[in-house]
């Protein structure tokens, strides 16, 4: 295990040195002079020129590189242009909302997805497998930023029961909280349930073809425990895995659900950032993510390692 | 009697187009999803000449109507027919689409071969550089392209074209490395054919059923992805209209017409819907491991 962690760290090194550099270019593509880009139209010289020291743009591509990279070694995410605030502070500050987003949609993910995979995979080509098939090939399909205002039109405008906008931090209370959590959730919940179900169906009945279970049933083991114990457990695996892909890719639907709902989390943090060219900002939340989705999945290959005993990677 | 039945019997690993194509005709719900993207695209060609209205006019006596013969799906908060709109949007729409998978697939497309036809370092630096933009989440990448660039329809395709390239690239590379194996491309190599004859020759018409299906996956998932970048204001840009920014117009009047927002998001589900199951047909009548790519 620890063999395999040590490896896929040292793999992705390489990479995330990649995205370090990606991330750092991107201020290169500004259209003109950067430091007038960022100054705004109708600045005049004097803005443009203390903006051009402040950022250190008079410094060639290379030493500000390697600054911003010795920067992030000892720790320093770097100023925003736009604040003055420290990247890492705001960072810091509005981590829970994002936290509290993804982890309510992945219980939602499972408490929904689950239970419809595994009652599908049961009673496979039966009706409810047939309306849950296409229940979830309509929940893939729709666009959260779509789905966010059907939710908001009937329960905020119509009925009156969720707030539509804004976040209160768990701080001030947990049904207050819950109640701002309820649609941001359910917007990304229903793609990541159906991810879910979809997956779940498709190990299950792979899992149940399997010779092992066809012993199962000769040696007439409870129905019971043969989908608990045999099913369950094997068809466990490829679902984690989504699970995780769906984790390590919750950034971009943050993105959208925090800029609808008005919450002050990570991905609301992005798309301000990109709107006002605050490239310290946007290089950080970019590899930040990267290393997110790195990590996820040695994770989830950890986890593969233990349910599975079958997979020890060479 | 089928296009089969007489055909003479072909290599099981690539089917003909003929025997792909009646495969499909025997699914109706691919049919059906092909006739609502040809007319789909047929109402993005014909918009100038079918739009009732033209897209830009306001009338400020006729603002937030219901469906009536005048404005068939009714009007915006500036008296704008949204049908008109609707179909200038489903053009602007589909081309920044087509655009953004049509220069994904020719970038990945030569990535991939080069990296499974040559292997080696060459492999592994392309592979680096894959898995980099991989790590990063898509729409994030997206939006930060955009961002610099400036945002709008050509940027915006740009943007997203970039996020699709690995996908590709990993395919191809996959599949010319396995078909690189085969004792033809041996042959092919010992006979003294250029590499690019080879590639090109041998190698891309063995790797392209994949490919095919996984540009109809990504068409569906680049609809969901531009309508983002639309509604946050970072691809087509008001007042050319786009299935993004006109859901976004609509949620902001959502108190006094909230049935606005269902005609853009319903057509981009149906579309995403669509573009989903000829995927999935095509998967089928190619007969390739479901399992195989996710």
């Amino acid at each position: 295990m620890t063999a395999l962690v040590t490896r896929r760290l040292l793999t992705s090194l390489p990479m995330l040195f990649l995205v370090t550099l990606m991330a750092f270019s991107l201020s290169y593509l500004l259209p003109g002079d950067t430091a007038t880009a960022i100054a705004g139209e109708g600045a005049n010289a004097e803005r443009v020129e203390a903006i051009r020291q402040q950022i250190g743009l008079d410094q060639g591509f290379v030493s500000r590189y390697v600054s911003w990279l010795g920067g992030l070694l000892t720790g320093d995410l770097g100023t925003s242009w736009v604040t003055g605030q420290s990247v890492s502070s705001e960072l810091l500050r509005r981590l829970p909302v994002t936290a509290s987003i993804a982890a309510g949609t992945l219980l939602i993910a499972v408490l929904l997805g689950v239970p419809i995979g595994l009652l599908q995979g049961m009673r496979a080509r039966r009706s409810f497998d047939r309306a849950a098939l296409l229940a979830t090939a309509v929940g893939l399909a729709i666009p959260n930023f779509w789905l966010a205002t059907i939710l908001t039109g009937t329960f905020s405008v119509q009925l009156g029961w969720l707030p539509a906008l804004g976040y209160t931090p768990i701080s001030s209370g947990v049904v207050p909280w819950m109640k701002h959590l309820v649609l941001p959730c359910l917007t990304l919940g229903v793609f990541a349930a159906a991810e879910m179900a979809r997956q779940v169906r498709t190990s299950y009945l792979h899992v149940q073809e399997q010779p092992y279970i066809q012993t199962a049933i000769a040696k007439g083991i409870p129905a019971r425990s043969l989908v608990g114990k045999h099913i369950m457990k094997n068809a466990a695996a490829p679902a984690i895995t989504v699970l995780g892909i769906r984790l390590s890719h919750l950034i971009s639907g943050t993105v959208i659900v925090e800029e609808i709902f008005g919450a002050p989390g990570i991905g609301k943090f992005a798309i301000e950032s990109i709107r006002s060219h605050d490239f310290p900002s946007i290089q950080v939340l970019i590899l930040f993510s990267a290393m997110f989705v790195v990590i996820i999945n040695m994770a989830i290959d950890v986890v593969y390692c233990f349910l599975n005993p079958k997979v020890r990677l060479s | 009697m089928t296009a089969a039945t007489i055909s003479p019997p072909r290599s099981p690993q690539v089917p003909r187009g003929q025997t792909v194509l009646g495969k499909l005709r025997r699914q109706p719900m691919t049919m059906a999803a092909v006739l609502f993207i040809a007319m789909l695209g047929l109402a993005a060609l014909l918009a100038p000449v079918l739009s009732p209205y033209r897209p830009h006019d306001t009338d400020y006596f006729a603002i937030l109507q219901t469906p009536s013969p005048a404005h068939l799906l009714g009007t915006d908060d500036l008296g704008r027919d949204i049908l008109s709109r609707m179909l200038y949007a489903t053009r602007a729409s589909l081309l920044a689409c087509l655009q953004a998978v049509g220069l994904a697939v020719f970038v990945g497309v030569i990535i991939g071969l080069l990296a499974g036809y040559f292997g080696g370092w060459i492999d592994r630096l392309l592979m680096i550089v894959i898995d980099s933009l991989l790590a990063i989440p898509g729409l994030l990448l997206a939006l930060a392209l955009v961002g610099a660039l400036g945002p709008g329809l050509v940027n915006a395709s740009f943007a997203l074209s970039i996020i699709f390239v690995p996908v590709f690239a990993r395919i191809t590379r996959i599949q010319a490395a396995a078909v690189n194996q085969e004792p033809y491309m041996e042959a092919s190599r010992s006979i003294g054919l250029t590499h690019r004859r080879s590639v090109l020759r041998h190698l891309l018409p063995n790797t392209a059923a994949p490919l095919i299906v996984q540009i109809f996956i990504t068409l569906g998932v680049a609809i969901v992805a531009e309508g983002a970048m639309s509604y946050l204001g970072m691809s087509i840009q008001p007042p050319e209209a786009s299935w993004g920014n006109m859901l976004q117009r609509s949620f902001s009047t959502i108190n006094e017409a909230p049935w606005l927002i269902f005609i853009p998001g319903a057509l981009m589900t149906l579309t995403v819907l669509a573009f989903q199951v000829i995927g999935d047909g095509l998967n089928r009548s190619f007969a390739l491991d479901t399992r195989s790519e996710t």
